[in-house]
């Protein structure tokens, strides 16, 4: 039962990455960039504790977790970038 | 006493002026002369021992590993050149006590004057060869800076530098004889050395070592086309001058053939080599020296020549005149250094060194004048004195010879001329100096110097003149120790009388002595003809050499390294491709037979987002900020990668290294153009595709045939070993923190360096801000969005308790310093980007720099620490003990190792970041609304 739940929740996962990708390449603005770069970020911590269930093991959440923290300090770094240029002022 | 001390001594030696230099001149030289009286003193309670045949070994061990010992021998070669070393060495040090003048500096002077004691020493009693160079180029230094002693004189500053060229290079050929002999002999033993003649000439690098040899021997010992440095070394002070320039250092060449000659020696290539540059430099010298007005310059033309008669009796078949070239060494170096001292006392009571004011001085300093005219007859080979026996010898060995065959009579016939220009010299120095009218208006009236300033002088003519009557009783056990050092061997019955009769050499020396005065009595002719040369300056020849060559060393550096980043890369490339593409062309088949892993879904889609991403970071390469981004989708695919493939370690570090180099590139991101110019020519677009894609092609092909390849590396020792050895189930963590411990200090080190280096670079740098956006909209008044502030503060204790488990488990599970030091910083610099810099400088009190220093003192003190328990440096300890409450946990020396890498990552990481950031914390320029 759950291994099938996980084949079909990674190829959903899968298909919002590379949708994520295509609106990264496309644009048009930053900000869209950015979002997509962010739920790329979102969508690869699904993939990794997909991946830690699949396995049962419990390492895999502390890369969701520092994924998730890093990504957050990244994303918040380049909003803070494009409101004022400059990051740490 | 051990041997050792004889160099040791003097080593130490060199503190003791610098620390008595304030006690007065006086106590300053006596105290400085203490320790080489006391080396003297144990050359001479060896040298019985080695007079009566033995050869006295001592060695330290040095580099163990590379074989390598303080190893050091005295032979009767060595006592002598020790004995002339520190004898005249002490006489100088007293010469110059009263020589110097109040202002210069006696501490320094002293302090150079013994190293150089030190490396002349170090010289003559090596039994290594690599220690023998490396004594050797001390000299070379020593002698540098003894040159310059007075730097505000420009001749002073370029004799120096014309002297440690010429010396220097010549060292460079030493060394490469050196090291082609070690590789002949298999070792630098000078003992195995000596006992390797027959394998060394007959090796097929035998010309080789010889020319090498001999181009650092003769560089030192300027002989002929080197000679040209030794005059313009003049410019020292005259006890150098007396040191250096006539009894020890240019003898060290004369010593390196002597010490090599039994090796050396005894082809033609040797003689004729050797033979032919002695006999040019005793004519050029000889020649020269009478043509100088310079009282020193003479003497140096005069000292080249004679170290050219000895080269040439080194150079001839002969093992009596090997005997004769040791006699004349001795000889040599005592009437000589007698006639530099009082040519410097000449000068420094009357003011002047020039031979055409220098007039009648007898009748103002007889005594004086007594003694510099009996070694001036000494050094032109007057009889009953010691210059007239060894120049007897040489003549009567000239006639023995047979290097040239049958015009072979030409030697004895050129080495009389030499002897006639020699008396010629010798008399212009005494007639020129002493008698010949009244002296015109020198700047002081000559008097005769203090007492004491005479002394080495009087000992040293004294020595010529016992030498020169009794010379069996004086010299006769030194000589035949050191002659058969030299022949390594038994030496040929010699007489060293006096009177042998009516014969040819007695003619040879009566023709030069009457040849001598008549060419004396007719100088005006000779320098008449003279004149019509034009004059050469050897100074600025010399320099516009060194100008030709540094001025084709610029360009060649020029055409290397032309600053393109492109071009380098680009060479580097090729490089690569040429060194691995070579071997792969022999790989038959690409794949090999380890089975493969089915690729899935997930992979598949990872593996398109990686190359997607960098395809579109090489696009988009001149925006920068969408770059930026699509570089970051490359990051976070490869450290899931790393998770993926059960790297976790691999994965943290990934990702954490990740966002601090993000950050790090949009803080320098501000101050540059949004977009790069289009610098690339469609020439240049086409080569580096090309190359990118040879190179991608390549690198793929290898990643691949290696990895569907079955291969062991050394990843199973780790395996094995970082629980028992390591105390850590974290194999990645024990081989950093244990294993490769002492690399990754040296790494922690060079982090905490770059991030001072780029502190002290950016500390005062006031950059150019832009207004706006790249569309030119002013920035957001909102310089702390509240949102972000209070979320980035919520983040703060969370990201800590992170850190420090990361930190603590590190040793069993995925973890350890280096990923905690980032988590810590990403941290802290999300606090800086939501509350900014002037809210966390008055919160954290934190010196980052004192916290780089602290780590790597932690991490140094932990490895030293086990120097404690009497284990090597970087030895991890462990045990596992039992609190109430925590249970049982295990203690590792290499978690405080570990807390060392955490504070210097952190140091190092928020030292650059905010440091980037303050860049802009002043006053920012606004766009007025006209601008708008």
């Amino acid at each position: 039962m759950l291994s099938t739940t996980i084949i079909i929740v990674s190829t959903l996962i899968c298909i919002s990455l590379i949708m994520n990708l295509l609106r990264l390449l496309r644009g048009p603005d930053l900000p869209d960039r950015i979002l997509a770069l962010d739920t790329l970020y979102i969508n690869s911590i699904g993939l990794i504790l997909l991946f830690g269930l699949y396995k049962g093991s419990a390492l895999y959440f502390e890369s969701a977790l520092l994924i998730a923290m890093l990504g957050f300090v990244s994303t918040a770094a380049i909003c803070k970038y494009l409101l004022r240029g400059d990051i740490i002022e | 006493m051990n041997l050792i001390w004889v160099p040791l001594l003097p080593l130490l030696g060199t503190l003791v002026p610098l620390l008595t230099e304030r006690g007065g001149r006086t106590l300053c030289a006596w105290a400085t002369a203490l320790l080489p009286a006391l080396s003297l003193m144990i050359i001479l309670s060896h040298a019985p021992s080695v007079l009566s045949g033995a050869t006295l070994k001592s060695a330290l061990p040095w580099i163990p590993a590379l074989d390598l010992e303080l190893a050091f021998r005295l032979d009767g070669l060595g006592l002598l050149f020790s004995l002339l070393i520190l004898g005249i060495g002490l006489l100088v040090i007293l010469y110059a006590r009263y020589y110097l003048s109040p202002k210069d500096s006696m501490g320094r002077f002293y302090c150079y004057l013994i190293l150089f004691m030190t490396a002349m020493l170090g010289i003559v009693l090596s039994n290594n060869l690599i220690q023998l160079w490396v004594f050797w180029e001390l000299t070379s230094i020593s002698s540098f800076l003894l040159i310059s002693f007075w730097s505000d004189k420009r001749e002073a500053r370029r004799g120096a530098r014309m002297a440690l060229t010429v010396t220097g290079a010549g060292g460079m050929a030493l060394l490469a004889g050196i090291l082609l002999i070690g590789n002949v002999v298999g070792s630098y033993s000078l003992d195995q050395v000596l006992a390797s003649t027959i394998q060394i000439r007959e090796s097929g690098y035998y010309p080789a070592i010889l020319v090498l040899m001999l181009l650092g021997a003769f560089t030192k010992s300027a002989q002929f086309p080197f000679h040209f440095w030794l005059p313009h070394a003049m410019a020292a002070p005259t006890p150098v001058s007396a040191y250096l320039h006539s009894a020890t250092m240019v003898k060290a060449g004369i010593f390196l053939l002597a010490r090599f000659y039994p090796v050396l020696s005894g082809t033609d290539m040797w003689f004729l080599i050797v033979s032919l540059t002695g006999l040019t430099t005793l004519l050029l010298g000889a020649y020269f020296a009478l043509f100088k007005h310079d009282l020193k310059g003479l003497l140096a033309y005069s000292t080249i020549s004679h170290l050219g008669l000895i080269t040439l009796l080194l150079g001839m078949d002969t093992k009596l005149a090997a005997v004769a070239a040791v006699f004349h060494i001795i000889n040599h170096a005592t009437f000589k250094a007698s006639l530099f001292m009082a040519a410097g006392i000449i000068d420094h009571e009357s003011g002047s060194r020039d031979m055409r004011k220098l007039n009648g001085l007898w009748k103002y300093m007889p005594y004086t004048a007594t003694l510099a005219m009996v070694a001036a007859s000494s050094m032109a080979g007057v009889p009953l004195l010691n210059g007239f026996l060894s120049k007897e010898m040489f003549f009567s060995e000239t006639l023995h010879q047979s290097t040239l065959g049958s015009l072979s009579w030409i030697v004895p016939v050129l080495a009389t001329c030499g002897g006639v220009f020699s008396v010629a010299y010798s008399l212009r120095f005494i007639h020129d100096v002493f008698f010949n009218g009244e002296p015109i208006d020198l700047p002081r009236t000559p008097h005769e110097p203090p007492r004491y300033m005479k002394l080495p002088v009087e000992i040293l003519v004294a020595l010529c003149l016992l030498v020169g009557i009794l010379p069996g009783y004086v010299i006769g056990d030194l000589l035949n120790s050191a002659s058969s050092a030299v022949l390594q061997g038994l030496v040929p019955s010699y007489s060293l009388a006096i009177w042998h009769g009516l014969n040819l050499p007695l003619a040879m020396s009566t023709v030069a002595l009457i040849g001598g005065l008549l060419i004396y009595y007719n100088r005006r002719v000779l320098f008449q003809f003279q004149a019509q040369f034009p004059e050469k300056d050897a100074k600025e020849v010399f320099e516009s050499l060194m100008q030709s060559i540094i001025a084709g060393c610029r360009w060649l550096n020029e055409r290397l390294e032309n600053g393109s980043l492109q071009r380098y890369l680009m060479l580097m490339l090729l490089l690569t491709i040429a060194l691995t593409a070579a071997p792969m062309m022999s790989l038959n088949q690409t794949t090999g037979s380890r089975p493969q892993l089915p690729a899935d879904g997930v992979t598949i889609t990872g593996a398109a987002l990686l190359i997607l991403g960098a395809l579109a970071t090489v696009i988009w390469h001149r925006k920068r900020m969408i770059a930026l981004l699509t570089l970051s989708i490359v990051g976070l695919i490869v450290s899931v990668t790393f998770a993926r493939f059960s790297a976790p370690d691999l994965a943290l570090t990934q990702l954490s290294v990740e966002v601090v180099t993000i950050i790090l590139l949009m803080l320098a991101l501000f101050f540059l153009p949004q977009r790069t110019p289009k610098e690339s020519s469609p020439h240049q677009m086409m080569r580096d595709l090309a190359l990118s894609a040879a190179v991608g092609g390549v690198v793929g092909t290898l990643c691949y045939a290696l990895m569907t390849r079955p291969f062991h590396s050394i990843s199973e020792f780790f395996l094995a070993n970082s629980k028992t050895g390591g105390g850590g189930t974290n194999v990645v963590n024990v081989i950093l923190v244990d294993f490769r411990g002492f690399d990754t200090l040296g790494e922690i080190t060079v982090l905490g360096i770059a991030a001072l280096g780029i502190f002290k670079l950016i500390n005062r740098m006031r950059l150019f801000m832009p207004a706006g956006d790249e569309r030119g909209r002013p920035w957001s008044d909102d310089r702390y969005p509240m949102i972000l502030a209070v979320v980035s503060q919520l983040l703060l204790p969370l990201a800590l308790l992170v850190s420090v488990y990361i930190f603590l488990r590190g040793h069993n599970m995925p973890g350890g310093g280096f990923i905690a030091g980032l988590i810590t910083s990403v941290a802290i610099i999300q606090q800086y980007v939501a509350h900014g810099v002037d809210f966390i400088k008055d919160r954290l009190k934190l010196n980052y720099q004192w916290l780089i220093g602290s780590g790597l003192l932690i991490a140094m003190m932990t490895g030293l620490g086990s120097w404690v328990a009497g284990r090597p440096f970087l030895t991890s300890w462990f045990d596992h003990f039992h609190l109430p409450l925590i249970g049982d946990f295990e203690l590792a020396s290499a978690m405080l190792f570990d807390l060392g890498v955490y504070l210097t990552v952190i140091g190092a990481t928020l030292l650059i970041l905010a440091n980037l950031g303050k860049l802009t914390t002043a006053e920012r320029p606004v766009l007025t609304k006209e601008e708008l």
